[in-house]
């Protein structure tokens, strides 16, 4: 599977992907596969503020349970509400449908500390 | 771990047919193939055909062995009957659980089924008490293969497959078949909560035999499909069914885990007098089912709590692909074990209503 290029990403397999002072959060491809079939996902509140690589949601399948880290540290501005009753859009389409939340980052320049695609493949090869 | 997995002699055929291979205690085991919702709900629909070749399969021989395994087990087993399983524990001296296992009672010996993770204490465990005695144990493990067809038609495809009417062999019984030095054991018996069978042949068939149950990957069979690990885990919740390491360890005695109905207390097994006190004593806790409000699902170690006190834990969990619900086996206090008692379960710092509820969560349908 492709990992996009356009984002950065966590070895706990959290995706990050920056436009503006905003910073969409999901779970890679990789690590919906590992996980099997999603059947839930717990989401913060929207306007909870959030540090940096806090555990800030979780995504539950038939096998186990993920942490989400955030990466940065900001305000929840949005979350994925399509993923309350079909939380298999993440074994489905994980880097896009399937984000899980957006975040108002306080200094977006934390991202550059996380992984590159590339380093990312590396990391789950 | 570096060592080389086991693998059983239907590993080539897993791959084949797509499965996710993943270590389990020591062997490489398909988690899944098409996914474990799916395998889970072709189980409880249809038929699906489980590799089990890695659980251990011994041999115990010789003029003693009946009573040597009496000693060892829960269960009564002083009037055993020829042609039939016994579903028991085997326990040390303070009634710790050491594994649970299936005896069954052959003509000429005792065919033992133990957990892959357990078999090389249990094997060391009964040649330890063999002392004076006529007994000789044999490991067949990796000289035989086992599958286990399981799901509402799994005994009619069995027939339409051997051209034996596998409804003829009761629950917990099994048939065996000869050729030459060749014999091929089917065991009504299963890990699902669905009827079904666990077929046991020597490695050297599996070439013959394996065809026939699955087809080939161009031509699979219309109905059996494979099952992995994931539905096997999934399926056996939802049926109550406790599983070594999670339900079940040294830590715990067999009536606490639920298990009293394979304990004879008034036999001698090792364990008994431990089990006797504790029985008189009364029980500390006990392993209850638990159905949580909503969809998420509890994990082994999540607390059960009733108000600000913590009252169990949770072994196993699962949100039920048959019944829809969040289910969950536990441990918790006695005074917080009865059926219909309000608990709660912890999700990071979140809690979630659970309730006491009877297992096994899901009783298939009887026909008839």
């Amino acid at each position: 599977m492709k990992t996009p290029s356009d984002r950065r990403y966590r070895e706990t397999h959290e995706w990050f992907l920056l436009e503006g002072d905003i910073v969409t959060i999901g779970l890679t491809a990789h690590a919906a596969d590992e996980l099997t079939d999603i059947t839930y996902v717990d989401l913060p509140e929207v306007g909870k503020t959030v540090a940096i690589d806090e555990v800030v949601a979780e995504v539950e399948s038939v096998k186990a349970t993920a942490e989400i880290y955030t990466g940065v540290a900001g305000q929840i501005v949005e979350v994925n509400t399509a993923l309350v009753d079909n939380p298999e859009l993440i074994n489905d389409d994980a880097f896009n449908d399937g984000w899980l939340l957006k975040i108002r980052a306080d200094s977006p320049t934390a991202l550059d500390d996380l992984m590159s695609a590339k380093a990312y493949e590396k990391h789950i090869s | 771990m570096t060592d080389e997995l086991m693998k059983t002699p239907l590993h080539d055929t897993h791959v084949a047919f797509g499965a996710r291979m993943v270590d389990f205690a020591g062997w490489s085991m398909p988690l899944l193939f098409r996914g474990i919702i799916d395998e889970h709900n072709h189980t409880r629909t249809a038929c699906s055909a489980f590799d089990v070749s890695h659980m251990g399969r011994l041999k115990l021989s010789g003029g003693d062995s009946g009573a040597l395994l009496d000693r060892l087990c829960t269960r009564n087993l002083a009037k055993p009957e020829v042609g039939r399983s016994y579903y028991t524990h085997m326990c040390n001296e303070d009634g710790g659980i050491l594994d649970d296992l299936i005896v069954s009672r052959f003509e000429t010996h005792w065919g033992i089924v133990c957990n892959a993770s357990n078999r090389e204490k249990i094997v060391n465990w009964i040649n330890g008490h063999v002392g004076e005695m006529d007994a000789t144990l044999t490991d067949e493990t990796t000289a035989t293969a086992m599958i286990a067809l399981q799901g509402p038609r799994a005994l009619a495809l069995a027939q339409e497959l051997t051209g034996i009417d596998p409804a003829t062999i009761k629950r917990y019984w099994f048939t065996t078949h000869e050729l030459l030095d060749m014999r091929i054991t089917v065991y009504r018996c299963g890990y699902t909560g669905e009827d079904g069978l666990e077929i046991v042949f020597p490695s050297g068939l599996a070439g013959l035999i394996v065809p026939r149950v699955l087809g080939t990957t161009d031509t699979p069979h219309p109905v059996i499909k494979p099952a992995g690990l994931g539905a096997r885990d999934t399926l056996r919740i939802e049926a109550g069914m406790p599983l070594y390491g999670h339900e079940l360890s040294e830590d715990v005695d067999s009536i606490t885990a639920g298990q009293g109905w394979c304990v004879d207390l008034e036999t001698d097994f090792i364990g008994a007098a431990a089990m006797r006190r504790r029985k008189e004593m009364g029980l500390a806790s006990k392993l209850v089912g638990l159905e949580l409000a909503g969809k998420r699902t509890a994990r082994e170690h999540y607390k059960v709590l009733s108000g600000a006190e913590h009252v169990g834990e949770v072994t196993s969990g699962v949100l039920s692909p048959t019944l829809g619900k969040s289910l969950a086996m536990a441990y918790v206090s006695i005074e917080h074990a009865d059926e219909g008692a309000r608990l709660e379960v912890e999700f990071g710092g979140k809690r979630v209503a659970a309730t006491v509820v009877p297992l096994p969560f899901y009783r298939r349908r009887k026909e008839g």
